[in-house]
């Protein structure tokens, strides 16, 4: 099929830039410890907090770094190259391909994450298990959620990436959106903190937001903070998130399509 | 432009010491004109300028806002204050937001390598290091600098430190020699982009990381880690150990007190050391040709 074929060439495109994933292991491994001790402080001083444990919030800081180039928290991640075809005008060519412009997209985004969930998700993880003492799951059953949970946050991720990438269409420099797009990404995923750590109005919202379905459910799922009905929970609220955010996408993209005039020649 | 300064410029290494400071004059000035150009440039597109600007504050911003976050639920990190922790935040974000914007651009260096461009550079009678430094000269991390700086101030007016004319003093120089020492990390990872093109990524766990790892007090980290910030890749000079004797705390490892007034030389070291292997990195540097 089209689209398991798009998706296998781009987990190869990016197999094969091996020194670069090495070096985005080495600095998750890096700033995986830095998180990792600034929690340990944190946490001495408030134990329990935001109802996580000690290895709890160690768990959550690696998780954090394992779930970083996967979900695209800091951008990049092959959209920002469709940001810059419908800023060229090479959108022209990729619409007159006998293929559907966001799936074709989310099947590359895809690929690309699964090779970046293992070749930079499992190190740091590693590493920091090492390290510390994180509160990983024994059951297998745990393990198939929390990767069908990532998995959920990077098609999530990948729904709101698109919509940014899909304002280029009206924008004409569409960085200052981008960087918008991707503080809030930071600051309402948990990467910066965890949420629940958030005053308390604030952590409440934050946990409906589509931003929490990219680190903070998955972590929870993995650190045992969302179990049996609540996991379900939080599965059912990404897959809400990306669904809408799909459609949405779509909606965009045909909006977009029919009104698209490509300068130059 | 003279034919001596030409010559100069060409010649990898001037014979005598008047050829080889000609060649530092020639940069510096390229450095300057290249600067001004992409600052123009730049504000030929003045809200887009005005945009990421305050988007380069605002996720400089970000992490103080974790620090805030954190003091809403605790009065001490690591045995120190909100405003000491703001006094190590600012200082390490002013060094290496500084290094950034005079030549945070070095980064691109491997993929100019890849994609060959860094012959045409080579080609130029003008010292490579001072075209990549200002390759793209990104005025928009002003942005970083003055949240920094805000913080900074900030954290100087609350902090308790008894300010005599030496403390007043030591601030400045913590800034400069941070921003020397963050300078020379971004020279030394550039020149190792020689070697691994695709590896631009390690040099951020030394700047980002870096500073990432300086806005927290030592305390908060293992002793060998704080060994290895002080000893191996010595980023602790930025502010770690001159911060502290403003502070009048003691020093984690136990230092003599003399060593917090190592900075400048600890800086020039780097800088000298980088600068010699850069020019190592770039004398090896063989074209792919294509």
């Amino acid at each position: 099929m089209l689209y398991a074929a798009v998706a296998t060439g781009s987990f190869r495109r990016y197999a094969t830039y091996r020194v670069a994933t090495a070096a985005g292991v080495f600095t998750n491994t890096v700033f995986g410890f830095i998180v990792a001790y600034s929690y340990t402080a944190l946490w001495d001083q408030r134990p329990h907090l935001g109802g996580y444990d000690l290895p709890q919030a160690m768990t959550f800081a690696w998780t954090g770094q394992a779930l970083l180039a996967a979900t695209s928290l800091l951008g990049g991640g092959g959209i920002d190259e469709l940001q810059d075809r419908i800023r060229t005008g090479d959108i022209a060519i990729d619409l007159h391909r006998p293929a559907d412009l966001q799936l074709w997209w989310l099947a590359a985004d895809l690929g690309r994450a699964v090779l970046q969930l293992i070749g930079r998700g499992v190190v740091p993880l590693t590493v920091g298990a090492c390290f510390f003492e994180l509160a990983l799951p024994r059951e297998p059953l745990t393990w198939l959620l929390f990767l069908t949970s990532a998995l959920l946050a990077v098609v999530v991720s990948f729904g709101l990436r698109y919509l940014v990438a899909l304002a280029s269409f009206w924008l004409l420099d569409g960085a200052g959106l981008a960087m918008i797009a991707g503080l809030a990404a930071m600051f309402f995923s948990g990467m910066v903190l965890p949420l629940p750590v958030f005053p308390d109005a604030l952590a409440h919202a934050a946990q409906l937001l589509p931003w929490a379905g990219l680190l903070q459910v998955p972590a929870d799922v993995l650190l045992g903070a969302r179990t049996g009905a609540g996991a379900l929970q939080g599965l059912l609220l990404q897959a809400g998130w990306a669904v809408a955010l799909l459609a949405l996408g779509r909606l965009v993209q045909s909006y977009a399509t029919r009104k698209v005039v490509v300068n130059g020649g | 432009m003279a034919d001596g300064v030409w010559e100069a410029a060409v010649a990898d290494r001037p014979a005598d010491a008047a050829g080889r400071w000609a060649v530092v004059t020639h940069g510096l000035h390229v450095y300057r004109l290249l600067v001004w150009m992409w600052i123009r440039s730049t504000l030929a597109y003045r809200v887009s300028f005005a945009m990421t600007a305050l988007g380069n504050f605002a996720a400089s911003a970000l992490d103080f806002v974790a620090l805030l976050l954190m003091f809403s639920r605790i009065d001490v990190l690591g045995g120190f204050s909100l405003p000491e922790v703001a006094l190590l935040y600012g200082l390490a974000g002013m060094a290496m937001h500084l290094a950034d914007l005079l030549m945070g651009s070095m980064d691109r260096l491997g993929s100019r390598i890849r994609d060959g461009s860094l012959d045409t550079l080579l080609l130029r009678p003008v010292p490579v290091f001072a075209q990549l430094a200002a390759d793209r000269f990104a005025l928009r991390r002003l942005g970083g600098i003055s949240q920094s700086a805000v913080v900074l101030g900030w954290a100087l007016a609350h902090v308790d430190v008894a300010w005599s004319a030496g403390r007043v003093l030591m601030v400045p120089v913590m800034v400069l020699t941070g921003t020397a020492i963050f300078g020379a990390v971004f020279t030394a990872g550039a020149a190792f982009q020689f070697w691994a093109q695709d590896a631009a990524q390690v040099q951020n766990s030394f700047t980002y990381g870096g500073r990432a790892m300086l806005q927290y007090p030592p305390t908060v980290f293992a002793r060998d880690l704080v060994r290895g910030v002080v000893f191996v890749v010595p980023l602790a000079f930025v502010n770690w150990v001159p911060a502290l004797w403003l502070l009048g705390r003691p020093e984690p490892l136990g230092l003599p007190p003399w060593v917090a007034f190592l900075g400048p030389a600890v800086a020039a070291l780097l800088c000298a050391a980088a600068g010699l292997l850069w020019r190592r990195a770039l004398a090896a540097y063989r074209s792919t040709g294509s």
